[in-house]
């Protein structure tokens, strides 16, 4: 599994939506709309894992083993679930078409076992400490300032140590939202079809399309001045903006060729300034909070990146591929397509910065990060206010951080320290459970005395 | 200790509040005075520093326990408060409790239903999820304060106002009413305990009137020692400035009670000692003012002893000073292995290492008695079977205490050759940054390192100190040598692949020792090898006559075990579009064939550290570590020497480009300030078109930037194509031993654009950097671009920039690494407790389940083979090669 996401990041053709599906396809229980994006995007991929296995069957039930292919596919069927699946695709394919003897194929497969068994983690493993560490100390050789997306130089994308501690923060709006759309079939050909899409996600104010807006103190009115062209562009008219500008309910609003002329009910000084804004930042069109649209192309087909990110409304919008759309929001990717989904960013995301900046991290701890925060069936910030605040150990939150208050509500609660973790038993002065510390196993010196 | 000693282990640590029962008994004196010592220097009776608290001097005998110094534990005492006072840690919860409750008969304000409901409730989130009866009880609190009316009594409720931090009132129609603390303490007195369970208390640890205090335990004064200056003067501790205030206050309370004053007097000192008990908590309350010191330091009282970096729990508790341990100054010494640390004599001679005298060692024994603690390999104390130590500082005949000793006896032996010790640099970001060495005991006053080991721990020379701990136990030296050894540490966790290897020289060396051209005569060969350990035979020479002469890959290929086999492409590699393989012009191609270096030179991707693939890598794949120390240990000391031989230096002269390429660059140069200019040009007419989302100024600054970018590159290639072949500046860039062609590039030929902010440099005055240009001017010299190499000399405003430049790479490092540290913190707090268990789940302390198989394939990163599981391709080559036999 590790294998496959470590590849795609590093084609980094796969698109964006697809490694994503890719990655959380193990996990069952995925959100409704991710397991459609799952079958879409994995759809080659089966196909090519499940013809071999088809033959597999037949080859047994037909023929005696004669030819090599068969004898590796029947030895190979011993090993189902012993090795990991990645593994045995991968025999497969390097073995099926080498010429060797039988003997050979053999040894090959049993070595692989043996190296595989070898690489197994041990028992007692600080696996987290090992993750926390791994991804933690590369840290101090990250930049710390945003670059601009590689490919797309308009669009600022924070980057780096600020990202990654963004993500472990697991803030709920990241500091550069952006989403990643792709195009349907019927959109993704033409530079035309794409500006339509465009049009119907990018929000469009009416500061968007207003050349100038004024306020008349004599007849106590707004006139505001519609930039024919852009508003061409962005396939609106004044008529449209002025019913929108109706819907404010702010006064009487009349057009006046280009203008839009807006009497307010209210004539205060400070009131009509905050109308102005209101009016200004009315929206006419396309979806909230994404601000702009920029259209890419890529592998043959537009792509659209955006400065916003709003997936909720973006996977509503007809033109675009609702299995591919992608946004590096993890809590949105949360609460839309679901936790399972969620941990998947995380990791997609966690990498890229990792991989970005060119430091070589396994990608079994950023899983293993992941898996923490998304455990409970939320996300989880790494820190106070999540994984670290809800432990159950009183000694661990206060060696943490905000010390009195743990200790006081752990007095009035009654609370009972268990000692299982490590903060605790270092507090205490007694050996840790980890590692070698695991072993619960004593021999008793007094017996062996005895016996001798 | 060993294992065997720990008998007791502590299974769980229960809190709660100590009840005024409770701290009466636990009393050993009713303090009243608030004072300290009289004027001889005595403790006062029933004084803050009374005898019965504890002995802190030494030589005195505990008037309560009886024990002296080091066994007393320190007793408390207690102070009888005049009036009920609030514990203003609890000030929140007792709000949150009056509200909830009935002011009349004190029952939780919640209908029978429901009460009996939230009852259910609680018992069941007890069972099955404990962590989440505190969110119940939480809302369990909310919603009975929303009730007006009390079920049970009907009495209509009054609302309650909280006043950080510690005064209530009660809203009444007629107006607000102060609530007293012993009104509070009465209410709570008559919550019931099933009442107070639902509020999440445990009433039989933590009954709610508990919170307001009526009795104060004085901590033992050795808990707040006092400390006597060199003038006699004693100064004493914080906490014991704040005690005195709180008895002096409650003192002159009781009299005034006694003695029938006004209501108001009794009520300002009640708010008073108030106040102080408050400051004795917690001194960083909000809402009031600090207590200070007379010298106007805020004092430090419970909350901040605790709390904090410095506080008792990440200080004291978390972290732990220990015995055993050494300090000091680090240098390199390539000619130790890489599992040897260099440590002085007179650090071997302090830190000792406890071993038993066996039959076998008796003799030994001996002698290192004899020695004493002067001499190097001897010792520094005995210990008797009765557990009686002999210090061998002072007896003058220490042959006799030798012969004396008989098996059973121990013997605190100094650190000799062979020993492991623990080496630790910090800051300890990664595991790699302790690991267990052998002793290697040397003359001088540093820890010697080999460089190899530079990387994991991020060391260098340049004063660098580092800390060593010796293991006492034979368990703690077994685990350390198991499990921490460097060469067990070489394959790094984090990507599977070497974290140690060769570095700067060694790179070098290896390039020099192997290209194409390297020849050496028998006596140079000789010498090599010997040098670095070799002790077999010298191979055939590749060449006979005239003389016999030896080729440096014939002497790289020495280390090789015989049946390796291996390809990369190495670092000075220029990645044509087809690559030639064995044929390549620049011998970039390595190719190893039954331990034989056939073609390709050593750099960096071969040997470097941190370079997976490498053949580093592949030795310990497929040898293990033991040949990975045996590479490192002895073929990296060749490169070494090698590079003895034959030098490397760098100076001006390597610098220096021919006049036709340095008009080349100027001319580079001229043309994007032209091309500069010109955009300006086009900017300033109106004619320039904004990329989409950018201004119009940003898009010039982009195009602008773009322009002098592509401008420096074009000089860098133009200098890295022009240097002299022999160039050493050029050589370790390219083998990637140091620096790179940007570096060099800005040597030769053009520094280039500095830049503030990932901008041009903009800041200054306004609408110009510098009083020498002109206001508005866009152009690059007037915005940070570096025409000059640092060769030819920066002009002083180039100068100027470039220093603006470096300034923010120094700020940007140091916000960098204390964001990265508190990250790490974080990550590592949140993850320490995460382990695999026996079933090959991963789970956190609670048992709850992360993974059901590590990293989803059950594969140790450390293990693997750069993040893959199995190298299925190395085994069927392995597999092949050996049917082919």
């Amino acid at each position: 599994m590790a294998e496959e996401n470590e590849k795609d990041t590093l084609a980094g053709k796969a698109t964006a939506k697809a490694a994503k599906a890719k990655k959380s396809s193990p996990k069952k229980g995925y959100a409704r709309k991710a397991t459609k994006a799952e079958a879409h995007a994995e759809a080659p991929a089966k196909a090519s894992k499940a013809k071999p296995k088809k033959a597999k069957a037949e080859g047994l039930k037909a023929t005696p083993i004669e030819t090599r292919a068969a004898y590796l596919k029947k030895l190979l069927v011993n090993y189902k679930g012993m090795l990991p699946d990645n593994l045995l695709t991968q025999l497969e394919a390097k073995l099926s078409g080498a010429t060797m003897e039988e003997a050979q194929v053999k040894k090959i497969v049993d070595e692989t076992y043996k190296a595989y068994t070898k690489a197994l983690i041990e028992p007692g493993e600080a696996a987290g400490t090992v993750a926390a560490q791994s991804v933690g100390e590369p840290g101090t050789q990250m930049t710390l300032r945003t670059f601009h997306y590689a490919g797309v130089r308009e669009l600022n994308v924070t980057l780096g140590l600020p990202r990654l501690i963004e993500i472990v923060d697991a803030r709920r709006i990241p500091s550069t939202p952006t989403m990643t759309v792709f195009l349907d079939d019927d959109h993704k050909g033409s530079l035309e079809k794409a500006k339509e899409v465009v049009t119907r996600i990018e929000r469009i104010a009416v500061e968007n399309v207003a050349k100038s807006i004024e306020y008349d103190m004599v007849n106590a009115s707004f006139i505001v001045e519609v930039d024919e062209e852009i508003a061409q562009d962005k396939q609106l008219d004044a008529e449209f903006i002025a019913k929108s500008i109706v819907k404010l309910k702010i006064g009487k609003v009349e057009i006046e060729g280009n203008g839009i002329i807006i009497t307010p009910e209210v004539t205060a000084q400070d009131k009509i300034k905050r109308l102005r804004e209101r009016i200004l930042t009315l929206r006419l069109k396309g979806i909230k909070s994404i601000k702009r649209v920029l259209i890419q192309k890529e592998n043959e087909e537009y792509i659209l990146h955006t400065d916003g990110s709003n997936l909720s409304e973006v996977l509503k919008i007809k033109g675009i591929d609702p299995n591919r759309v992608y946004t590096n929001n993890v809590s949105e990717i949360a609460e839309v397509l679901g936790i399972e989904a969620a941990r998947a960013a995380i990791i997609k995301e966690a990498f890229q910065v990792l991989d970005q900046q060119g430091l070589d991290v396994d990608m079994r701890h950023v899983i293993l990060i992941a898996d923490l925060m998304t455990s409970t069936g939320r996300i989880r910030q790494i820190g106070r206010h999540g994984v670290s605040g809800e432990k159950s150990s009183v000694l661990a939150r206060a060696a943490f951080e905000v010390t009195v208050k743990h200790l006081l509500d752990a007095a009035a609660h009654g609370e009972e320290d268990a000692l299982e973790g490590v903060t605790e038993n270092v507090i205490v002065g007694q050996p840790i459970p980890l590692g070698t510390g695991i072993v619960e196993l004593f021999m008793r010196f007094s017996n062996q005395k005895e016996a001798e | 200790m060993s294992l065997s000693d720990i008998a007791k282990a502590m299974k769980a640590i229960k809190f709660g509040l100590l009840s005024p029962e409770d701290i009466r008994k636990m009393s050993v004196v009713n303090i009243i005075t608030a004072d300290t010592y009289d004027e001889d220097g005595v403790p006062i009776e029933a004084g803050l520093m009374d005898r019965r608290l504890g002995t802190i001097e030494p030589g005195q005998k505990c008037q309560t326990c009886g024990n002296r110094v080091g066994q007393c534990p320190g007793h408390f005492g207690h102070i009888e408060m005049a009036r009920p006072v609030i514990h203003p840690g609890f000030a929140k919860t007792v709000y949150l409790m009056l509200r909830a409750t009935c002011w009349n008969c004190g029952k939780l304000l919640l209908a029978k239903e429901e009460y009996e409901k939230y009852t259910l409730m609680m018992e069941r989130y007890k069972r099955r999820w404990p962590q989440l009866r505190f969110k119940l009880a939480d809302r369990i609190t909310k919603k009975a304060n929303k009730t007006s009316e009390c079920p049970y009594c009907g009495q209509e409720q009054y609302k309650i106002k909280f006043e950080k931090p510690t005064t209530y009132y009660e809203e009444h129609k007629e107006g607000n009413v102060k609530l007293a603390a012993n009104e509070i303490r009465s209410r709570l007195e008559r919550l019931t305990d099933q009442d107070a369970a639902l509020m999440g208390l445990d009433p039989l640890l933590a009954r709610p009137e508990w919170m307001v205090l009526t009795v104060l335990p004085v901590p033992p004064s050795a808990a707040r020692p006092s400390i006597t200056l060199e003038s006699g003067v004693r100064s004493e501790d914080d906490l014991t400035h704040k005690l005195v205030d709180i008895i002096r206050i409650n003192e002159r309370l009781k009299e005034n009670i006694d003695a029938g004053a006004p209501q108001l007097i009794i009520e300002d000192l009640w708010e008073l000692l108030q106040y102080h008990i408050t400051t004795y908590f917690d001194n960083e309350t909000s809402g009031i003012p600090p207590a200070r010191h007379r010298s106007g330091r805020p004092l430090r009282t419970i909350a901040q002893r605790l709390k904090g970096k410095e506080g008792r729990f990440r200080s004291n508790l978390s972290g732990k000073r220990v015995d055993f341990s050494a300090r000091t100054v680090i240098s390199p010494d390539p000619i130790i292995s890489i599992n040897e640390v260099g440590i002085p004599f007179d650090i071997a001679k302090l830190l000792t290492i406890p071993e038993r005298i066996n039959k076998y060692n008796l003799e030994q024994m001996k002698i290192l008695i004899q020695n004493g603690p002067d001499d190097h390999p001897g010792a520094n104390y005995i210990i008797r079977p009765d557990g009686r130590r002999i210090d061998l500082r002072f007896p003058k005949d220490r042959k006799t205490i030798a012969d004396s000793v008989e098996v059973g006896y121990e013997v605190e032996r100094h650190l000799k050759n062979g020993d492991v010790v623990l080496f630790n640099r910090q800051p300890s970001l990664h595991r790699m940054s302790i690991m267990a060495h052998r002793v290697r005991v040397l003359p001088y006053k540093t820890f010697r390192l080999n460089l190899c080991v530079c990387p994991p721990y991020n060391a260098d020379f340049d004063g660098d100190e580092m800390n060593l701990h010796v293991p006492q136990s034979e368990e703690a030296r077994a685990e350390a040598l198991v499990l921490m050894l460097v060469q067990e540490q070489i394959l790094s966790p984090r990507y599977g692949g070497p974290i140690m290897g060769g570095i700067q020289d060694y790179i070098s060396g290896g390039y020099m020792l192997t290209r194409k051209e390297t020849q050496v005569t028998r006596e140079e060969a000789s010498q090599l090898l010997t040098s670095s350990g070799f002790d077999g035979d010298l191979p055939e020479p590749a060449i006979t006559e005239p003389e016999e002469l030896w080729t440096g890959k014939q002497l790289a290929s020495l280390f090789f075990p015989k049946d390796f086999n291996y390809t990369l492409k190495s670092n000075i590699c220029l990645k044509c579009p087809t690559c030639k393989k064995e044929e390549c012009e620049h011998d970039a191609y390595v190719v190893i064939k039954n331990g034989q270096l056939i073609s390709g030179v050593i750099d960096k991707k071969a040997i470097g550290a941190g370079q997976p693939e490498s053949i580093l890598h592949r030795l310990i794949k497929d040898y293990g570590t033991d040949m990975g120390r045996f590479y490192i240990d002895k073929a990296f000391k060749l490169f070494l020497s090698f590079i003895d031989t034959r030098g490397l230096t760098i100076g001006l002269d390597d610098e220096e480009l021919p006049q036709q390429a340095k008009d080349k660059v100027s001319v580079v140069v001229g043309e994007a300030e032209d091309k500069t200019a010109k955009l300006i040009s086009i900017y300033n007419q109106g004619l320039l078109e904004r990329l989409p989302g950018r201004t119009l100024e940003e898009t010039l600054e982009t195009k602008i930037m773009q322009e002098l970018e592509e401008a420096r590159e074009k000089a860098g290639e133009i200098a890295g194509s022009n240097l002299k072949d022999g160039n050493t500046a050029l050589l370790m860039a390219r083998t990637g031993a140091r620096g790179s062609l940007m570096n060099l590039a800005h040597m030769v030929a053009c520094v280039g654009q500095q830049s503030v902010r990932g901008e041009r440099v903009i800041r200054g005055y306004q609408g110009r950097t510098l009083p020498h240009f002109k206001q508005g001017d866009l152009g690059a010299r007037a915005h940070g671009f570096v025409y000059s190499s640092y060769k030819d000399k920066l002009n002083p405003i180039e100068f100027f920039f470039h220093a603006m430049g470096g300034r923010e790479g120094l700020v940007d490092t140091a916000v960098r690494t204390s964001q990265s540290g508190y990250m790490q913190r974080r990550l590592i707090n949140a993850l320490q407790d995460v382990r695999v268990e026996y079933d090959g789940t991963v789970r956190g302390t609670d048992g709850s389940i992360l993974q059901f198989k590590y990293g989803d394939d059950g594969v140790d990163p450390a293990k693997s083979d750069h993040g893959k599981a199995v190298n299925i391709d190395k085994i069927i080559e392995r597999v092949i090669s050996a049917g082919g036999k």
